[in-house]
């Protein structure tokens, strides 16, 4: 049995992270991520699960790390101010492998900048945001539906990879409200959970990996298992280990575990990019203006489409070269003053003009203004390939 | 068919519980809906504003360019938020508080919403259902069975008989108006 309800972006991932089985909740409440925690709160003691309100955004996300390493699926939520604060620890669960799931809800920055305004200014810093080499996974909802689907593939991704998954969402997804059918109870959905060790707790090397998928199994803290976290360079034992050939092995290992996998990560939406001349790409809340311009273009006779990456990192290169192979013109939309179009025109390599319809306004863009872009766009075209 | 609403005033007013109290209705109907707000600094004591798009297809772009209907329950709200209603549009104003909008070819209903809050149900912290009510008459987006089971899943246990009253009192007054 399922229920209809009409409910906020932000309360579909608390629901998300229910039924994904996430049973801790650390964080510092801020507009306009603020319903997450209010929800987490409500809900997590009704499942038995914990929730903790910290000082800090850097304290809440060191409960979600302890907790993981404790054995639970944990879950911090932000905004841009509190994003940067955590950087440090998303860091930590990069290097030492901490499945945690990070929710930012974009406001405009930079600092403080307009808390109950929608941006989407901090894409770039959900892939880099953290220093050092590192690889993580970031993925973007458009819809209130969707909210919940991606908050329990996030989680369920983080406990795959073991890696921090950033849930990018902004203020037009967080706060909308739109229908939504959930199931009654979420027993029957998967919600799968991190690899065990298959050895006893003598044998256990923390770090060792014994199959293909470069991600070593994770045993809970407090299970017997013993096992060292460090954020410093380490071996198969978790003990910090200076040799280049230590660091080498350890840095191939955590890119590899991802890069490997690409196909099983990124997911993009294709809507109606078959025979499409103008490709728009556009994620999250800038999405849904997407979709109507695209119609709206394609009423007065302009083949127009739209490519919207699901996730955002790793980003979705062989989607993107393969849109600039079909397209005459490729018209990126977002919520800042241009981020993401420098990966589209990377991965486009000079095949096709990457055009930019830019805002930062506070406002998301109308479908009559991105209209207005696809329009020139396709004027400039004209007569191309 | 797509319905566009924007409900505006002053915060403090409901009038982002009447957009989510409306929305819900419309699902009840089976009509599929997105409801969105805005506010800022302002919002305390200040405009504030919420949309609701009805529509039976899927509304992607959740936001309202060009109310069909228009409700303003302050003269700051009217200034702000009337200027993008044309001749297409209805603009409902609460007339205790409303002297002029901005779009002067719009149809204007002016009904004393919060004067009615205070004489059916004692409090004027009724008029956002009075003003649904009389949205509800006067545009038949929704149905009445499910607009009243919308309020009576929304409102704080017993404030059931005081809340059907204000619809009742929303209705009377948009029918009264209609009839001009």
């Amino acid at each position: 049995m399922s229920r209809v309800l009409l409910m906020q972006g932000n309360q579909a991932v608390v629901e998300g992270a229910i039924a994904a089985g996430v049973r801790f909740y650390g964080g510092y409440p801020i507009t306009p991520s603020t319903e997450i925690a209010e929800g987490m709160a409500k809900r997590l003691p009704q499942v038995g699960g914990k929730f903790m309100q910290t000082e800090d955004e850097l304290a809440g996300i060191g409960t979600v790390l302890g907790a993981s390493l404790g054995g639970m699926k944990a879950m911090t939520a932000t905004s841009g101010p509190g994003f940067s604060l955590k950087q440090e620890m998303i860091g930590l669960a990069c290097s030492a492998e901490i499945p945690c799931v990070v929710v930012n809800v974009q406001r405009v920055g930079p600092a403080t900048g307009q808390p109950t305004s929608p941006s989407q200014g901090d894409v770039m810093q959900a892939r880099w945001g953290t220093h050092g080499d590192h690889w993580l996974i970031a993925v973007s909802p458009s819809s209130v539906p969707e909210c919940f689907d991606l908050t329990r593939r996030a989680v369920a991704l983080s406990e795959k990879y073991r890696c921090p998954v950033i849930l990018l969402m902004d203020e037009i997804i967080g706060h909308m409200r739109e229908r939504i059918e959930l199931p009654d109870n979420y027993e029957g959905l998967e919600a799968p959970r991190r690899k065990q060790p298959d050895v006893s707790p003598e044998n256990y090397l923390a770090y060792a990996v014994t199959d293909g998928s470069k991600v070593p199994a994770m045993a809970d803290f407090g299970s017997g298992y013993r096992w060292h976290v460090s954020g410093l360079i380490h071996d198969e034992t978790g003990f910090p280990k200076g040799t280049p050939a230590a660091t080498k092995n350890s840095q191939d290992r955590l890119h590899a575990k991802l890069r490997d996998h690409e196909d099983d990560i990124i997911q993009v939406e294709k809507y109606k990019t078959e025979d499409a001349d103008v490709i728009v790409i556009a994620y999250g809340g800038a999405a849904r203006t997407a979709y109507d311009a695209v119609d709206m273009a394609r009423a007065e006779g302009i083949r127009a489409g739209l490519l919207r990456p699901v996730t955002i990192w790793p980003f979705a290169d062989n989607a993107v070269k393969e849109a600039a192979q079909t397209a005459k013109c490729l018209l990126v939309h977002e919520l800042n003053c241009g981020q993401y179009v420098r990966e589209v025109g990377r991965a486009a390599r000079g095949l096709v003009p990457v055009d930019l319809y830019a805002k930062y306004d506070n406002e998301p863009a109308t479908p009559e203004q991105l209209l207005e872009k696809i329009r020139e766009s396709a004027e400039k075209i004209k007569g191309a390939k | 068919m797509k319905q566009n609403f924007r409900f505006s005033g002053t915060g403090g007013q409901g009038l982002i519980t009447a957009g989510i109290i409306l929305a819900e209705a419309a699902l009840l109907d089976g009509k599929l809906a997105v409801q969105s707000q805005s506010y800022g600094p302002e919002a305390r004591g200040g405009s504030s504003k919420a949309e609701v798009i009805i529509s039976d297809e899927p509304i992607r772009f959740g936001r309202v360019t060009h109310p069909d209907t228009l409700l303003v329950m302050s003269q700051e709200a009217a200034d702000k938020f009337s200027g993008d209603c044309d001749g297409s549009s209805l603009i409902i104003t609460d007339s205790l508080f409303v002297e002029e909008v901005r779009a002067k070819d719009a149809r204007r209903v002016d009904l004393p919403i919060t004067h009615t809050a205070r004489e059916a149900c004692g409090k004027p912290l009724f008029a956002n259902i009075v003003a649904l009510g009389a949205v509800v008459e006067l545009t038949k987006c929704v149905t009445p069975e499910a607009l009243e089971r919308a309020v009576l899943d929304r409102v704080p246990k017993g404030t059931e008989d005081a809340n059907k009253k204000a619809l009742a009192a929303g209705y009377e007054l948009a029918k009264k108006a209609g009839g001009k």
